[in-house]
């Protein structure tokens, strides 16, 4: 077991830049996920990390020992990682038994302990029984059962996960996201797990770091990462969030093309008189057909009108438009409350609930697809 | 027809019953006899026929099975199938051992030149075995092969290789068969991802271990199916194997079966021992599908997985300079040893002002009668068979593909029949059925464009197969929606969707049937030469500047062919082949 530390870590690709200077602490027994749209440069890092590639600038080191920088880089199969794969990388011409001893052929340990460890790795994933099958005759969960155990199996210092399920079905990916998180409580194992999918990365880490265009955005704990996002990309990534853009004022408002929205919460790096993005989610903000649903009506009270209503079930979402305004916010309420499209109501938006972000300038249309396809998965 | 939505089975049979809309005549019937006639006439008959003589008394015509014990208990007929074993595993093994890591340079790492080398092992591939042979005794004959002169004047050894040999033979069958290990083998390691030797690597293994005990282990079936492909077209080979095995006194079986042919001919023999081979080849045809079929070597992935090349720093340039070896001995230097015996007076001597001469091409394009009809012959021949082939073929994988028949099981399996079976044998099979009244077509230029159709008939529906098996039937169902007749369909969108399948087809074919000797040898006459069974009768003369000239014109021929279906399809073309 080991920490990683990251330092100014930087890859180009051609002219273009996967990774962009970055620096990371992992502390020892950590699960750390690195959360971001496809192309953010998670991928690349997770690969520096293991070895398969060279850094163009900065250095990783695994406890105290330099394990990458552009001058040398210690060969993948030397620096005591394991790693698991998007698409497994089960040989389909080795059975269970044989896939999983086969890291521990390469460590010259005698053929009974050999045998005493596979058992005990495959009884951990509940593969005991299936040791002998072909990869061909188990199921996608238990082709990813194996994988772990023959990633555990050689005692790594450090467990690697690369999209590990996203070939999954839905309901095997609960299971499988909790079979992850329990492996690693087990075995205390630094881990450090590539994902896109934000719901994974809420419930599994004990820190995530969103990444985009080859920069970190954010590095915090779930509840860091949902309620206090630090920029735009961030806000818009991680979760339903309506987001706003405008000036904010010297009066700690913020100017959204002529309606003044009032905020309490501010990340760093914004300033009065700039550019700023508001953000607020959907089920922060109050709606009522008779009255403004907040005691003091002169802050951040408007009326709307619903331009949309859907039912999900456990929820509905109200798209409403300000009166006299082009802003549009989505607005989640129990199922229980049922307005009509076409009925004005009474909206409040509680300025606590309103973080001030700076803005991300260069989200691209491909990547707001992107952050929209996550979206609607998380629902 | 009324306007109403078909059901499909009313779309099903009205494929066939087109002309009936027309006179009002149901023409499906004459259409499915002339069909099945043809069926008959390209493999039917010649199977019976095969298999009926095998079994008949040379002249009295009674019935026996002293010709199968004849082949297993005469010693030299023995000798002739070992030989031919021997012949077939060495130049398997030798495939093996050069297309695999030929295959896995091309494919996985970072080798330069990749792509050119890729090619030139392929066009080295287009020349035929024959040619490749003559080019061989050429540069390795004892005291007279180029390369021995070179050793004389280097180290002063007449005799350092001599190509009649067994060995001889061995690696020069496997010079020109490898490239089914070769292609075989890299197109499964396409489909092995990165990851799964990533996972090892990770694991502790290194590059060479990793490939090892994974990569190739992983593409084993390919590596097998490979290896018996080469040994099937080893043990079918006539033309290379016979030149330079002859000198040397080694049989093998398709000498064997050719000298029963010279006279007194012995077609009852020849069939037995071609019935053989057709068990042989069956078998190992079997085999191979069993191997492939075998579970637990489909790789799987969820996504089709990334691939990067594989890093061999300085080893790079060592496999580098191997595919070169081998390019050189498969390619540039047969093709330069021909074109330096056919520009030259007499071969024997040194290439310099004086021994210059461009007389042999004039006299195999121009003076000499035989090699002239020859060149002739091949070309009509060749290009009749491909029109034949393709035709039938588009017919059957049409009717298959889209089921409109019962039968199209059976329909699917009968043209694929003589792909296990050797040209020799399908020569003997069609000679015992057509030189006997009342098909008497021996002598005829049809008996080789029958040959030659029957041959390539695998090939020929297996490419317009693929071609149908990629346009989604859904295309024409949607002309036919839209208020197109089937006639109109065909036409509008059919044809020009099969159109470049088609022709590569058709050049595939002429290509194959240029080259065909084995068939040709066992039913050609003094005017239906063709240009392999010319080249054929001027080596046993020993006319080697002829030789070279003409197989220089064969090359012609073929690359040509290769040219322009490269120019009209792209670089698919020779994807193909395999």
């Amino acid at each position: 077991m080991a920490s990683i530390t990251i330092n100014n870590l930087t890859k180009y690709y051609r002219s273009s830049c996967a990774v962009d200077h970055i620096d990371l602490h992992v502390a020892e027994g950590e699960l750390i996920s690195l959360l971001g749209p496809s192309g953010c440069g998670k991928t690349t890092t997770l690969r520096m990390l293991a070895g398969f590639v060279q850094p163009d600038i900065g250095q990783i080191f695994v406890g105290d020992r330099l394990v990458s920088s552009p001058q040398r880089t210690v060969a993948p199969e030397k620096r005591n990682m394991s790693m698991i794969f998007q698409s497994y990388a089960i040989w389909p011409h080795k059975t269970v038994f044989e896939n999983v001893a086969f890291g521990l052929e390469l460590r010259n340990i005698s053929r009974d302990q050999l045998r005493a460890r596979v058992s005990r790795a495959l009884e951990i994933v509940h593969l005991g029984k299936l040791a002998q099958r072909y990869p061909s005759e188990l199921s996608g969960g238990q082709q990813q059962r194996v994988a772990l155990a023959r990633a555990v199996v050689v005692e790594p210092e450090i467990l690697l996960l690369d999209e590990p399920l996203s070939n999954l079905d839905a309901s095997l990916r609960d299971e499988m996201r909790n079979e992850i998180r329990n492996l690693h409580d087990q075995l205390g194992l630094t881990t450090v797990y590539v994902t896109h999918d934000q719901g994974e990365a809420l419930v599994l880490s004990d820190r995530i770091v969103v990444m985009y265009d080859g920069t970190i955005q954010q590095v915090g704990t779930p509840e860091e990462i949902y309620e206090q996002p630090a920029t735009e990309f961030v806000a818009r990534f991680i979760g339903r969030c309506n987001v706003l853009t405008g000036t904010l004022l010297a009066s700690g408002q913020v100017d959204v093309g002529g309606v003044l929205i009032a905020a309490e919460n501010y990340a760093p790096g914004v300033s009065h008189g700039h550019e700023v993005a508001l953000s607020v989610r959907p089920h922060s903000i109050l709606i009522d057909p008779i009255a403004c649903p907040f005691a003091d009506s002169t802050v951040n009270c408007f009326t709307a009108w619903i331009k949309q209503h859907d039912y999900y079930g456990e929820f509905r979402e109200y798209i409403v438009q300000l009166h006299e305004s082009e802003i549009m916010l989505s607005v989640v309420t129990p199922p229980q409350i049922h307005h009509q499209v076409g009925e004005q109501m009474h909206l409040a938006i509680p300025p606590a609930a309103c973080r001030v972000v700076p803005r991300s300038t260069q989200i691209t249309t491909e990547v707001s697809a992107t952050i929209a396809a996550a979206t609607a998965a998380a629902v | 027809m009324t306007g109403q939505i078909p059901i499909p089975n009313s779309i099903r049979h009205s494929y066939l019953r087109f002309n009936q809309w027309r006179t009002g005549i149901d023409f499906s019937p004459f259409f499915w006899l002339l069909f099945v006639a043809t069926l008959l006439l390209l493999i039917g008959l010649p199977g019976f026929w095969l298999i009926f003589r095998s079994f008949t008394m040379t002249g009295s015509g009674a019935f026996t099975l002293s010709n199968y014990f004849e082949v297993f208990s005469n010693p030299r007929f023995r000798e002739a199938l070992l030989n031919s074993l021997i012949l077939a595993t060495g130049a398997g093994i030798f495939s093996v051992v050069i297309g695999v890591p030929l295959a896995w340079a091309v494919t996985r790492t970072n080798m330069p030149l990749r792509g050119l080398m890729r090619v030139l092992l392929l066009v080295a591939f287009s020349i035929p075995t024959f040619l490749g042979g003559v080019a061989w005794i050429l540069l390795a004959a004892p005291t007279s092969g180029w390369l021995n002169r070179v050793a004389a004047a280097l180290i002063g050894t007449e005799t350092l290789f001599n190509i009649h040999t067994m060995l001889g033979a061995i690696f020069v069958v496997g010079l020109y068969s490898f490239q089914y290990v070769f292609l075989m083998v890299s197109s499964a390691l396409e489909f092995v991802s990165s990851e799964l030797e990533d996972a090892a690597t990770i694991l502790g293994a290194g590059i060479w271990k990793s490939t090892l005990r994974i990569t190739l282990p992983l593409v084993l079936p390919a590596i097998v199916s490979g290896f018996i492909l080469a040994f099937l077209e080893a043990i079918a080979l006539f033309g290379s194997p016979t030149i330079i095995l002859v000198p040397a006194r080694i049989n093998i079986i398709t000498t064997e079966i050719w000298q029963q042919f010279q006279f007194p001919p012995n077609i009852e023999l020849a069939s037995a021992f071609a019935i053989c081979l057709i068990i042989l080849t069956a078998f190992l045809l079997y085999v191979q599908r069993q191997l492939l079929a075998r579970k637990g070597y489909t790789t799987l992935t969820g996504k089709a997985g990334r691939k990067r090349l594989i890093d061999l720093g300085a080893w790079r340039w060592l496999f580098l300079a191997f595919t070169l070896l081998i390019a050189t001995l498969s390619l540039f230097l047969p093709v330069y040893v021909l074109l330096r015996t056919a520009l030259s007076k007499s071969w024997g001597r040194p290439l310099d002002a004086t021994n210059l001469t461009l007389q042999w091409f004039d006299d195999v394009l121009f003076k000499q009668p035989f090699t002239n009809i020859a060149i002739k012959n091949t070309l009509i021949y060749a290009a009749g068979a491909a029109v034949l082939a393709m035709l039938i073929g588009i017919v059957i994988a049409y009717l298959t593909s889209r089921r409109l028949t019962r039968f199209y099981k059976v329909l699917e399996f009968i043209p694929m029949l003589p792909l296990a079976i050797p040209g020799i044998v399908i020569a003997v099979g069609i000679f015992a059925a057509y030189s006997r009244p009342p098909l008497l077509l021996y002598g005829t230029a049809l008996m080789l464009i029958v040959a030659f159709t029957t041959r390539f008939l695998p090939i020929a529906f297996s490419n317009s197969n693929n071609i149908f098996k990629s346009i989604n039937p859904e295309l024409e169902l949607a002309a036919r929606n839209l208020g197109a007749s089937q006639v109109a369909t065909v036409q509008k969108i059919t044809v020009p969707l099969v159109k470049r399948g088609l022709i590569s087809g058709w050049i595939l074919v002429f290509i194959l049937s240029v080259r065909e000797l084995s068939c040709a040898i066992l039913l050609y006459t003094n005017n239906t030469q063709v240009i392999s069974t010319a080249l054929f009768q001027l080596v046993t003369e020993g006319s080697y500047e002829r030789v070279a000239a003409l197989g220089i014109i064969m090359l012609v021929i073929v690359f040509t062919a290769i040219g322009s279906a490269y120019k009209l399809l792209g670089r698919d073309f020779m994807l193909e082949q395999s």
